[in-house]
Parts: C-alpha cells; sequence; structure tokens
C-alpha cells in the first residue's frame, strides 16, 4: 500500500515545475565511517548522475521537486537505492556496505544483520599495535585500551577486566567461537595467541547478544585479520627480543587467497623467556614458554561460503617461587620480607610450581546469501581445553599434576540476518551447546572442579533501525538455559557445617568414608537483553546510550569449591546455594571526531544483583598449620566510574593522546568497598610522526596508576608459633601508587623489492622504578618487572 | 543445507557419545595422597616414655583435631625423641616417616620452646647426605618444674645452608610449611 502511495505521489510531483533543486551529500564506509571516494550517484528517471571525490562528496544539480531514487554504485560495494525527497534539506550522507569483497562477512561478525553494536562504544586495537606487542599476551593488549586494566599472576598469566570485572564476566570471542577455557579461576589467562589476531576490540557491556547473555562485564572479539578476494600470496613474520626475561617471540603467517573466492592462512607462533626480573632481583621460576599454531581455509563467494579453522595453544608457565607457600605462618613471613628470602641466579628452567595449559579449537561454518532478505549462516565448534597445574609435591609426586582438568565443549549455532532494507537491519539465531568437565583422578589430589555435563540452549532476535541519518535505534532479547549435572564429592564435615545436610539430602548418592558423593544438577533459565541509541550531531559529535541486562548462571568454582587451592594456599569454600547474577548496565558516551580534537567520555553505571565475590572469612586450623578460608559470598552490588579518551594534533607530526579510567565498587547492602577494585589510571603519550623520514615513529608514555584507596579489611589474625605472637596477615591493604616510563619507536626500511621491513624498540618502565600493582596475585611477595628493552624486527612479504 | 543436516548429525552424535561414556565411569573418590593426618612423637629418658599425638583424619575440613600427650616429662632429664608421620586416610596406612627419610635433603624438622617451658640442649640425631640435620630423631635435657608450649615444624625445601638453620634456627630457613603443630607440655 505505502509502495503504491509513494509511486503514485512520485508521478504526481514529478509534473512540477521547479527544477533548479541541488542536492549535497557524502558516501561513507557502512562499517567505519569512512569516506568513499569514486562512488556513482545515477538518479532514477532525469538520469542524472554524479561521482564521489576523495572526501566522498557529491553534489547533484538541476533537479526537480519530487520523489527519486538515487542508485548508488561502487566498485567494492553493494549497489544500494536510496529514496529522497526534493527539496532535500541539509547534507544527505549514505552508508555502503563497503568491504564486500572481503571475509569479514564469513568469518569475524558472524551476521551481516547486526554486525557491531552501534549504540555501545567499541575500542579496538588495530593489526600493527598487535604486532608491537606480539611478545605479549591478550591481556597485554588490552591493557592499551581505557577501561580495561589487568588481573595478574605475575607477569605471564594476564587476565583482561572490563570496568572493574573479570574471569566468567567476560566473553572472549576467538574468530567467532565463544572461548570455553576455563575462565572461572583468577589465575587462568585466555588460552589465546595475541597473534593470530588481526584486531581486537571490546565492547564494554553485554549488548552483543549474539554471543551469549552473560557477558556482565563486556565483550572480547579477537579477529583475524580480513582477507581481500584477488590472487595474492602474502604473509609477514615477526621477531622479538627482550631483556627482560632474555627471551623471544617469533611469530610468522602466510595467506593466499584467490579472485574465485578461495582462500587458506596458516600462522605460528612461538615464545620463550626464563626468568623476569625487578630492578633488583631475579623473580625466580617465571620463565614461560608458549607455542601456537593455526590453520584457516575457505571459500568466500557474494553468495554462499563457507570456513574450516583449526588453532592449538599451549603454555608453560612458572609460577614465583617466592609464592609459593606451605600456609598461612609462611604467607605471613613472605608478606612481610621486602624481598623474596632466596634469590637465585637467573635461568630459563621452569620448575614447579607451574601451569600447563593446552587448547584445541576447531570450526566448521556455511553461509549462504538469501537475495532480498540477508543470510543464513550455521556454525559448529569443538573445543578441548587441558589444565594442568604442578605443585612442590612429595614422595616424588612432582611429575604428577596436582589439578589435571580436561573441559570439552560443542557448539552448534544459527544465525539468520535479514538486511533488505537499508533502513532496518534485523537478525535471530539459536545455540545449542554441550559440555563435559573430567577431572583426572591421577592427581592424587581432590577435584578442585568436579566432573559435570553441562547443557546450554540459547534464542536470540537482536533489531536496530536507521531512524535517519543522525539517529539509530537498536534492541535485543535472549534466552539461555543452563542445565549443570555434577558428580560432587563432598567432605562430610563441610556438607555438614554448611547445612547441606539438611537442604540437600536428596543428592547424595553414595557414603565413602569421610566423604559423600552427590549430584547436584541446577537448571537456570537466563533472560538477557539491550536497548539503545546513538545519535549524531553537529557533525562530529555522536552520543550513545545503551541499557543492557545481563544474567550470568554461578560457574562451577563458584557452587562446587571446597578444600585447599594449593597454588593460592588457602582454602576455598563456594555455595550450592548460589543464584543467577543479574546485571542492569547503563553506558553513555559522548565522542567527538575531528581532525585536530577527537575524545570520548564513557560513563557507566553496572548494578548487580546477587554479585558473587570471593573474600577471606577466617582461619582453620590443620596439621600444616593455619589456613586462611576464603568462602565466596553474594551481595547486592554498584559499580560507577568513567573512562576518557582524548587525543589532539598538536602540529603535523605531534600527537598528544591521553587515556584515564576510573571504576568504584561497592556492596549496595552496607557500601563496603569490594575487593579487588582496579585503582584509577593516568596514561598520556606524546608522539611524533614523520613520514617521509622512514615513516618514524617516536613515542613517549607516561603512565599513573593511583593508589587503591578503597578496599575492604579483610585482614585476618593467626598465631606465630615461632615467635609465640599473634600477628594480622595484611592481604587487604593495596601498595602505593606508581609513575611508569615508556618509550617507543619505529621506522621502515625498503630493503627486498616487495617487502618492507620494520625496526621497531620499545623500553618499558624506562627509569626501572620499583612497584607493586593491586591487580597482580603476586604483589605480597615480590616487586614487579623492571625495565624491559624490546627490539622488534617486522617483515611484510 | 546438507552441510548444516550433517553438522547438526554429527553434533548430536557427539552428545551421544560423551553422555554415554561419562554415566559409564563411576567418579571414584580420590584419597589425598599427601596429607599427613598423624603425627606421633616419642620421648624416651624417663621412667616412662612419654608420647605426643596429632591426629586430623579432616585434614583441610572444619573437623578439629585430638591433640595428646600421654603424661609429664621428668625434670632435668635427657630424653630422646623420635617421629613418625602417617597418612591415616589410605588403606592400608600410609608411612610418610619413609618418604621424608628418602627426601631427607629436601625436609628439615624445627622445634619451638615456647617460653616458660625449661628445655635446652636440643639436638638433632639424624642428618642427610650432606651431612645437614633431618630431625626425625632428636634430643633435649629438660630444667626444673615449668609448663609451656613446644612446637614441632616441619619444613619442605629449606635452605638448610642458611644461616643457622643447621643449628635448628628457623629463621632463615624459607620453604615450605608441611606441619606446625603445637603441644602443651609439663615438666614435673
Amino acid at each position: 500500500m505505502r509502495l503504491s502511495f509513494i509511486f503514485l505521489l512520485t508521478g504526481f510531483i514529478a509534473f512540477s515545475q521547479n527544477c533548479e533543486e541541488n542536492v549535497t551529500g557524502q558516501v561513507i564506509d557502512f562499517h567505519d565511517g569512512k569516506p568513499l571516494a569514486g562512488a556513482t550517484i545515477v538518479v532514477a528517471g532525469p538520469e542524472k548522475y554524479a561521482l564521489t571525490d576523495l572526501d566522498g562528496n557529491f553534489s547533484l544539480e538541476g533537479l526537480c521537486e519530487g520523489n527519486y531514487n538515487l542508485q548508488l554504485s561502487h566498485p567494492e560495494c553493494e549497489t544500494r537505492v536510496v529514496n529522497i525527497t526534493i527539496p532535500y534539506q541539509g547534507t544527505l550522507t549514505v552508508r555502503m556496505e563497503h568491504h564486500l569483497e572481503e571475509l569479514d562477512q564469513v568469518t569475524v561478525k558472524g551476521s551481516a544483520g547486526i554486525d557491531y553494536v552501534s549504540t555501545q562504544l567499541e575500542n579496538r586495537i588495530e593489526k600493527e599495535e598487535i604486532e608491537n606487542l606480539s611478545y605479549g599476551s591478550l591481556g597485554d593488549a588490552l591493557k592499551t585500551l581505557s577501561g580495561v586494566s589487568s588481573l595478574n599472576t605475575g607477569s605471564s598469566v594476564v587476565k583482561p577486566v572490563i570496568q572493574g570485572l573479570h574471569s566468567s564476566r567476560i566473553l572472549i570471542m576467538n574468530n567467532g567461537v565463544r572461548m570455553q577455557d576455563q575462565e572461572w579461576g583468577v589465575e587462568h589467562a585466555p588460552n589465546v595467541d595475541l597473534n593470530t589476531a588481526g584486531s581486537i576490540s571490546v565492547i564494554k557491556g553485554a549488548s552483543a547478544l549474539q554471543y551469549g547473555g552473560d557477558a556482565v562485564a563486556g565483550i572480547v572479539m579477537v579477529e583475524p585479520a580480513r582477507i581481500i578476494r584477488k590472487d595474492s600470496l602474502f604473509g609477514n613474520t615477526v621477531i622479538t627480543g627482550s631483556t627482560n626475561g632474555r627471551g623471544g617471540t617469533v611469530t610468522s603467517s602466510l595467506t593466499k587467497t584467490k579472485e574465485s573466492g578461495w582462500y587458506g592462512t596458516a600462522q605460528g607462533t612461538f615464545k620463550r623467556f626464563g626468568d623476569f626480573e625487578t630492578p633488583d632481583y631475579v623473580l625466580n621460576n617465571t620463565g614461560m614458554s608458549e607455542k601456537a599454531g593455526s590453520f584457516r581455509v575457505g571459500l568466500n563467494k557474494f553468495t554462499h561460503g563457507f570456513e574450516a579453522y583449526y588453532s592449538y595453544f599451549n603454555s608453560e608457565t612458572g609460577i614465583l617461587q617466592a609464592s609459593h607457600l606451605g600456609n598461612a605462618e609462611d604467607q605471613f613471613l613472605a608478606i612481610n620480607r621486602p624481598r623474596p628470602l632466596v634469590i637465585d641466579d637467573f635461568s630459563y628452567a621452569i620448575e614447579n610450581p607451574k601451569q600447563d595449559v593446552s587448547h584445541h579449537l576447531a570450526k566448521a561454518k556455511v553461509f549462504k546469501r538469501i537475495s532480498n532478505f540477508g543470510k543464513l549462516e550455521a556454525q559448529y565448534d569443538f573445543q578441548f581445553n587441558n589444565r594442568l597445574e604442578f605443585d612442590v609435591r612429595r614422595g616424588g609426586r612432582g611429575d604428577r599434576p596436582s589439578v589435571d582438568l580436561e573441559l570439552t565443549t560443542h557448539t552448534l549455532s544459527a544465525d539468520l540476518s535479514y538486511d533488505a532494507n537499508i533502513n532496518f537491519k534485523a537478525n535471530g539465531g539459536l545455540m545449542f551447546r554441550y559440555q563435559n568437565n573430567f577431572a583426572n583422578p591421577e592427581t592424587g589430589v581432590r577435584r578442585l572442579i568436579p566432573d559435570y555435563d553441562k547443557y546450554d540452549v540459547g534464542v536470540y532476535a537482536l533489531g536496530k533501525y536507521f531512524l535517519n541519518d543522525s539517529w539509530i535505534v537498536e534492541g535485543g532479547l535472549r534466552y539461555d538455559y543452563n542445565h549443570l549435572d555434577a558428580d560432587k564429592f563432598y567432605r562430610k564435615s563441610l556438607w555438614e557445617s554448611r547445612g547441606y545436610d539438611v537442604d540437600f539430602s536428596d543428592i547424595v548418592v553414595e557414603e565413602f568414608g569421610t566423604q559423600l558423593l552427590t549430584n547436584p544438577v541446577f537448571n537456570y533459565h537466563n533472560v538477557s537483553g539491550t536497548l539503545g541509541f546513538s545519535y549524531s550531531f553537529s557533525q562530529d559529535y555522536e552520543l550513545m546510550a545503551n541499557y543492557s541486562l545481563a544474567t550470568r548462571g554461578p560457574n562451577p568454582s563458584e557452587l562446587f569449591s571446597e578444600g585447599l587451592h594449593h597454588s593460592a594456599a588457602r582454602i576455598e569454600i563456594g555455595d550450592l546455594r548460589f543464584t543467577q547474577e543479574v546485571a542492569h548496565k547503563v553506558s553513555l558516551a559522548l565522542s567527538k571526531t575531528s581532525e585536530k580534537f577527537q575524545f570520548t567520555v564513557n560513563p557507566f553505571l553496572n548494578s548487580i544483583d546477587d554479585f558473587i565475590l570471593i573474600e577471606p572469612s577466617g582461619v582453620e586450623q590443620t596439621i600444616r598449620g593455619s589456613f586462611q578460608v576464603w568462602d565466596f559470598k553474594q551481595t547486592d552490588a554498584l559499580l560507577l566510574g568513567f573512562d576518557l579518551d582524548a587525543k589532539v594534533k598538536l602540529t603535523d607530526q605531534f600527537d598528544y593522546i591521553t587515556k584515564f579510567s576510573f571504576v568504584k565498587g561497592y556492596e549496595r547492602e552496607n557500601e563496603n568497598p569490594l575487593i579487588l577494585m582496579p585503582p584509577a589510571n593516568l596514561s598520556s603519550i606524546l608522539q611524533y610522526k614523520n613520514q617521509s623520514l622512514n615513516n618514524l615513529k617516536l613515542g613517549l608514555e607516561s603512565n599513573y596508576v593511583f593508589r587503591q584507596n578503597e578496599f575492604p579489611d579483610t585482614n585476618t589474625e593467626i598465631f606465630l608459633p615461632i615467635s609465640e605472637t599473634t600477628e594480622v596477615i595484611d592481604l587487604s591493604t593495596p601498595p602505593d601508587a606508581y609513575h611508569l616510563m615508556h618509550f617507543n619507536a619505529d621506522a621502515d626500511f625498503n630493503v627486498f623489492s616487495k617487502s618492507v621491513l620494520s625496526v621497531g624498540l620499545t623500553v618499558t618502565n624506562l627509569f626501572n622504578t620499583s612497584y607493586r600493582d593491586y591487580l597482580n596475585r603476586l604483589r605480597y611477595y615480590a616487586d614487579d618487572l623492571g625495565r624491559n628493552i624490546v627490539l622488534r624486527l617486522k617483515i611484510n612479504y | 543445507m546438507k552441510t548444516l543436516k550433517i553438522l547438526s548429525f554429527l553434533f548430536i552424535s557427539t552428545l551421544i557419545l560423551s553422555s554415554c561414556s561419562s554415566d559409564d565411569d563411576n567418579s571414584e573418590p580420590i584419597l589425598e595422597e599427601e596429607v599427613i593426618t598423624t603425627l606421633n612423637v616419642t620421648l624416651t629418658g624417663g621412667s616412662t616414655p612419654v608420647t605426643l599425638n596429632y591426629r586430623d583424619l579432616d585434614p583441610d575440613g572444619s573437623t578439629a583435631p585430638t591433640i595428646t600427650v600421654s603424661g609429664a616429662l621428668e625434670a632435668n632429664t635427657l630424653y630422646t625423641g623420635s617421629i613418625t608421620l602417617l597418612n591415616e586416610l589410605e588403606n592400608p596406612v600410609d608411612n610418610i616417616t619413609e618418604e621424608i627419610m628418602e627426601e631427607d635433603d629436601e625436609h628439615q624438622f624445627f622445634y619451638q620452646v615456647g617460653t616458660g617451658l625449661n628445655i635446652s640442649n636440643l639436638t638433632y640425631l639424624d642428618f642427610d647426605g650432606n651431612a645437614n640435620p633431618l630431625g626425625l630423631n632428636f634430643s633435649f635435657e629438660t630444667g626444673d618444674a615449668s609448663e609451656g608450649n613446644f612446637t614441632i615444624i616441619l619444613r619442605h625445601e629449606p635452605n638448610k645452608e642458611a644461616a643457622g638453620v643447621s643449628d635448628g634456627n628457623i629463621a632463615n630457613a624459607g620453604g615450605e610449611t608441611d606441619i606446625s603443630t603445637t603441644f602443651e607440655l609439663e615438666i614435673q
């Protein structure tokens, strides 16, 4: 009806006589908003046409009043038709679907409908920066973004923290696959090789509902490099050498692409470091070794395609010798020493305690484009994660791991997207997942995480409406069902002291002396959603507002922990009675993008009902002396803060960039501060660029980390038999603020035909400052890293 | 669509296979192998031997251990002590003393005499291959009648070469505590 009405109207108005109207406009890339040059605009009817200039601008003159269809075409874009009414007020901005020739449609974004959440700020790390950090970890790279900090165990185990939250609250998408790598543990770093990434982006909220509804903190998207549909063979190799750790990294990739759409990529990384060093001493047993490789083959036609992907990741990481403790008495003594008691010479050996983690990931994906509708995609992925933790053990058991967990995950997902209407995009889909955890009994240590089977089903629908050139509205809903069926052994004493014998007597399967075999089964129904808008105004301003609801079922560690966690020298106790965590997050972002000055300010408020955290609760006596007991507990929490990014172009060659992150977290009931909230962090970079001088780039960075002044006092007292005194174990008090300076230099040399050699030098902690970081779990025992000089050679061929 | 069918078939078959396999092997409880549940010290030299016993069959659980001392020590007497360690959770009971003796270079006992208790001349009676003390066997002399704490500490991987450690001074020993238990002794 409406269509025919418009035709009638068009026909009618076309006869009117005013034919001196002009339309000016701009054609920009749908994805990144960059201007598109060389796009053709044809006005259907009068057959007038225009071509966009280098800035994407065009103008059409001498048009009569009326309603017209403009046909826009561009060599790299899907042809679009836009309907306008003349006279047209203002500038017409048309977004075109660029990169159609590239692979992102198949591999990266999962959907042509909702590629990215456009009402929530997305921070991104591009390939060049990833290559500069190739010697580090995913967590190290993410830390360069405002609002992202890290929870470390030493310098090699780095977990991202987004706006104060970590572990199960962060969803990591690795090439379209949701990582299932036992992310619940605070000393479990993501099993992702940074060097597989073409770009890494962070969405600080739960809005990317396509991937899961439980991302209370946010989503990390690790995406492979885009592949262009043309006959080509290319690759690159990055070699780094570091003074601190006396090791380095080699990473290499080779890609073959065909115009027909076929492509293949192979990539591999090897990292090896010995003991790292503080300004004053060696951190014994902190060496690490990492091996990773990936293969990807696929076909990317416009109408259909597929991809097969496999990646392997293995890392072996030594845990600081000085952090190896027997009991709370050892811990007290270690905390109160200014430096570790024993400091040996530098070594490459990785001894116990250590972690040895392997992750296999395989996926197969197919897609088919449906003309005048959108796209249908289906994906199956398989993951196998094996986590081994070795402790210092007695009786020659050191070769046997104390923790041996095998986590197997199968996921099948399908997504249908609608993109035939230029103003409205939508997609929806289904997800089925099966997961099995097997705790190998050969360890001779009681299982930290029980054997379990888990079934998940998810269904979602998302829509995005482009109201006009300045307003975008979007929303989405997701429902997830989790079914968890575990075989859990409890010690009778704990079973009774927790009152489980009253509330859960029906789940007892069998008695084994001091232990009980139980069969806890949990079903969780999780609803999540998002609603937001983005408003562009005054040419270069954009305001985004987003509300998201995330629901997360408790993870196995939060439910089932009960016993000594050797690597932390503490007894950890979970709770079977835990319910889901429900987060309501509101975030705003105001940004300005002009050539001279850019900024983004991103305040947020995250109110989380039944937030699960772990805190010290007391001391228990054992034959090994006293141990601290850490209890998981549920409390209503409120997190609020803001992130600030600004970039000023001082001259043609100098840029000044500054980032500031601030977050506070409280228990809503009593306003007690939450444990382990990242302190405020200010980072400023002065950059010099000179393209005519071998593309020289110099950067000087100042990073000031404030002291965390708001923390819960969870200190406990123990009796120290050595001195016959009662002492306070101060695990609460955060370390002092610190200031570090870093330096970076890069230059390109055309040493070979057709290939560029880039040479880079990075110096971190330039002044060799001694410091300790609140979010490093080993801060009690030793200083953080001293100066590190890294030399980088990068060759593209 | 065909591919989709194959994929879903694969998925479903793995579901069936894996759920079958997990049902087949019933989980067995793991008995902690390295746990020391029991510490026995026999002190001889007086008219009757005195035994100290620490027993905790719920090692990191909330059930309190039992700590007993069979009787008072006699004043002004030379006592020799010998320690045995057991893991009574295993069947048959595992004698941990043997493990300690096999790894004597990685272990050392320390004895802390609390204020008020008149015990002196604590001496190691057994040594590892490097002639550093182990301490499963030791001796001490009692003084006049008194009462106080006597703490036995076992360190794994101490630095036996550090100053004072071979004389029984724990301050520089480092390592990881495997045992730290306190007995209340009386000298009559």
